[in-house]
C-alpha cells in the first residue's frame, strides 16, 4: 500500500493520466481519475465503461492513459476487468506472467449510468465471484454525456430532460438509489464514498490506496459534480463537492467487510440542504413557493440518513 | 497487426481493435504522438489563469484540483531533505480555462488569477492586486 503523506509529496508522483482529454472545463472526472491512478505504484490495467470518461479520453487517434487501458461496452466494465484479472492469475500460476517482480492492479471506471443502471448486473456478478479489482463509480447523477437524462442516481427534485420541471412536475420523483450500501451488502471487503477537490483529496487518495491494496472486490463511489447539466459555473466544481459533504447530501464513509462502518469526515456544523441546492440550476425550480415542500422532504431524508449512518457507526455491527 | 500509422492513413482503413501506444519508449517515458498530451485544447478558453510565483506557498491545491493536469511541477528537496513539489508554471496547451485553480488558491492575495486570453503575462503580473487594493 502506497503511503499517502502530504500533498507536497503526493504531487511529485509522475502523472499516469495526461491532460489534453476533451472532458468539459471544470469536470471532476479528471481530478478523481488522476488521484486514483496515482494512489499506487503498481502497474495498472484499467477498463472503462462507455460514458463521459471513455468518450473524452480516447478520441482517435489520441489516448490520455499512460497505463494499459481497455474500452468496453456500457454494461460490462466489471465483466471485462474480471476476465483480465482471471487471465492474469492463470498466467501467473503457469509462470508466464510478463514480469514476476511487478504486481498488477485491476481497476474499472464507470459513470453512474454504467454502474447504477446498465452495468449493475456485471458488477454484481464480478463481486459475487470475488475477483480482485477496484470499481470506481464516477457519480454525476444522470446520463450527462447524452444531454442529461435521468438515471437511478438522480436525486429527488432534480431537473433532467426526462424528468423535466414544469407546471405539473417538480422534477425527478424517485429517490437516489443507495448503491454504496448495496455493494456493502454484497460482502465486499472494502466499500467507500469519496469526493474530489482540495479539501478532501487525502480522503480520496487514502481510500483508493486502501482499496487497491485490499484483496477482493472493492468499490468506491465518487461524487463528480457536472458543470454542464447541474448548471453551475465551471470554477465552482470543488465548492459544490465540498458543500455536498458539509450538508450531508453525500456523506463520506467507508465500510469494511460488509458491516464495519466508519464515517471518515463529520462536518462540524451541518449546513441546511438549501446551501447545496441553491448553487445548482437543476434545483432552481424548488425555490418557488409551491415547491418548498420538496426541499423540506429532502432535508428530512438527509437528516434521517445521517442519523442512520451515525447509529450504524456506533453499533459497529 | 497494422501499425497505427497505416491505420491512420484514411478513415476507411481503420481496423478493428486499434491499439494506441501512449509511449514511444515506455522505459524512458518518451511520449508518443498518440498521447493526448500533444493535443492542444487551448482554443477552448476565453480567460486564462496567470501564475504569480512570488505569492505562491506551494500548497499544491491547484495541482490536485486541476482537471486537465496542466500544472508544471518540479521536484525539490526541502530543509529536512524530503522531496516536495514546487509549482513552476502552467501548461497553456492543456488549460481549458475553467478557473478551479483560482477558486481553490488559499493565499490572502491569490497567487493565481484569471485574465482575458489576449493579456500578456508580464502585463498581467503588473496589474496584480496589492495588499491595500485586493
Amino acid at each position: 500500500m502506497k503511503n499517502i503523506g502530504n500533498l507536497k509529496e503526493f504531487a511529485c508522483t509522475p502523472d499516469r493520466f495526461q491532460g489534453g482529454h476533451r472532458l468539459c472545463p471544470g469536470c471532476a472526472h479528471g481530478m478523481i481519475v488522476r488521484e486514483v491512478v496515482n494512489a499506487t505504484e503498481d502497474d495498472l490495467v484499467i477498463s472503462t465503461a462507455t460514458g463521459c470518461l471513455e468518450v473524452c479520453t480516447a478520441i482517435y487517434p489520441y489516448t490520455s492513459w499512460d497505463v494499459s487501458w481497455l474500452h468496453i461496452g456500457f454494461e460490462n466494465a466489471a465483466a471485462g476487468i474480471s476476465g483480465a484479472e482471471a487471465m492474469y492469475k492463470a498466467l501467473s500460476r503457469k509462470n508466464r506472467s510478463y514480469n514476476e517482480d511487478k504486481k498488477v492492479k485491476f481497476v474499472a471506471f464507470g459513470g453512474d449510468g454504467g454502474t447504477y443502471d446498465i452495468g449493475f448486473q456485471s458488477l454484481s456478478g464480478a463481486t459475487e465471484r470475488g475477483h480482485d479489482f477496484l470499481y470506481v463509480c464516477l457519480d454525476n447523477e444522470g446520463y450527462m454525456n447524452t444531454g442529461g437524462q435521468r438515471s437511478s442516481s438522480t436525486p429527488i427534485g432534480a431537473h433532467t430532460t426526462t424528468s423535466p420541471r414544469g407546471r405539473v412536475s417538480y422534477g425527478e420523483k424517485n429517490r437516489k438509489k443507495d448503491l454504496t450500501m448495496i455493494m456493502a451488502a454484497h460482502g465486499c471487503p472494502y466499500v467507500a464514498t469519496a469526493v474530489p477537490g482540495s479539501k478532501h483529496w487525502k480522503d480520496l487518495a487514502q481510500k483508493a490506496a486502501k482499496a487497491l491494496s485490499t484483496v477482493g472486490p472493492t468499490f468506491i463511489n465518487a461524487l463528480s459534480p457536472c458543470t454542464t447539466e447541474w448548471k453551475f459555473k465551471p470554477q465552482d466544481t470543488v465548492e459544490i463537492a465540498d458543500l455536498a459533504v458539509e450538508t450531508c447530501m453525500f456523506p463520506l464513509y467507508e465500510i469494511e467487510d460488509g458491516h464495519k462502518l466508519t464515517i471518515t469526515y463529520k462536518p462540524k456544523q451541518k449546513l441546511p440542504v438549501e446551501e447545496y441546492l441553491s448553487r445548482q440550476g437543476r434545483f432552481s425550480h424548488l425555490f418557488k413557493p409551491e415547491n418548498s415542500w420538496v426541499i423540506e422532504e429532502i432535508q428530512k431524508e438527509v437528516d434521517r440518513y445521517w442519523e442512520y449512518l451515525q447509529r450504524k457507526e456506533e453499533a459497529g455491527v | 497487426m497494422a501499425t497505427p500509422k497505416e491505420m491512420m492513413s484514411t478513415w476507411d482503413k481503420i481496423q478493428f481493435g486499434a491499439i494506441l501506444p501512449s509511449f514511444e519508449n515506455p522505459e524512458k517515458k518518451l511520449k508518443s504522438k498518440f498521447n493526448s498530451f500533444n493535443y492542444k485544447v487551448a482554443d477552448w478558453r476565453v480567460e486564462k489563469p496567470v501564475f504569480n510565483r512570488e505569492l505562491c506557498i506551494d500548497c499544491d491545491f491547484c495541482w490536485v484540483s486541476c482537471p486537465d493536469s496542466c500544472f508544471l511541477v518540479e521536484e525539490v528537496e526541502n530543509k529536512r531533505g524530503k522531496k516536495q513539489a514546487k509549482i513552476v508554471g502552467i501548461n497553456y496547451d492543456l488549460c481549458k480555462g475553467c478557473g478551479v485553480c483560482v477558486d481553490v488558491c488559499p493565499t490572502p492575495i491569490k497567487s493565481l488569477l484569471m485574465f482575458p486570453e489576449f493579456t500578456e503575462i508580464d502585463e498581467a503580473l503588473n496589474q496584480w492586486p496589492t495588499k491595500d487594493n485586493k
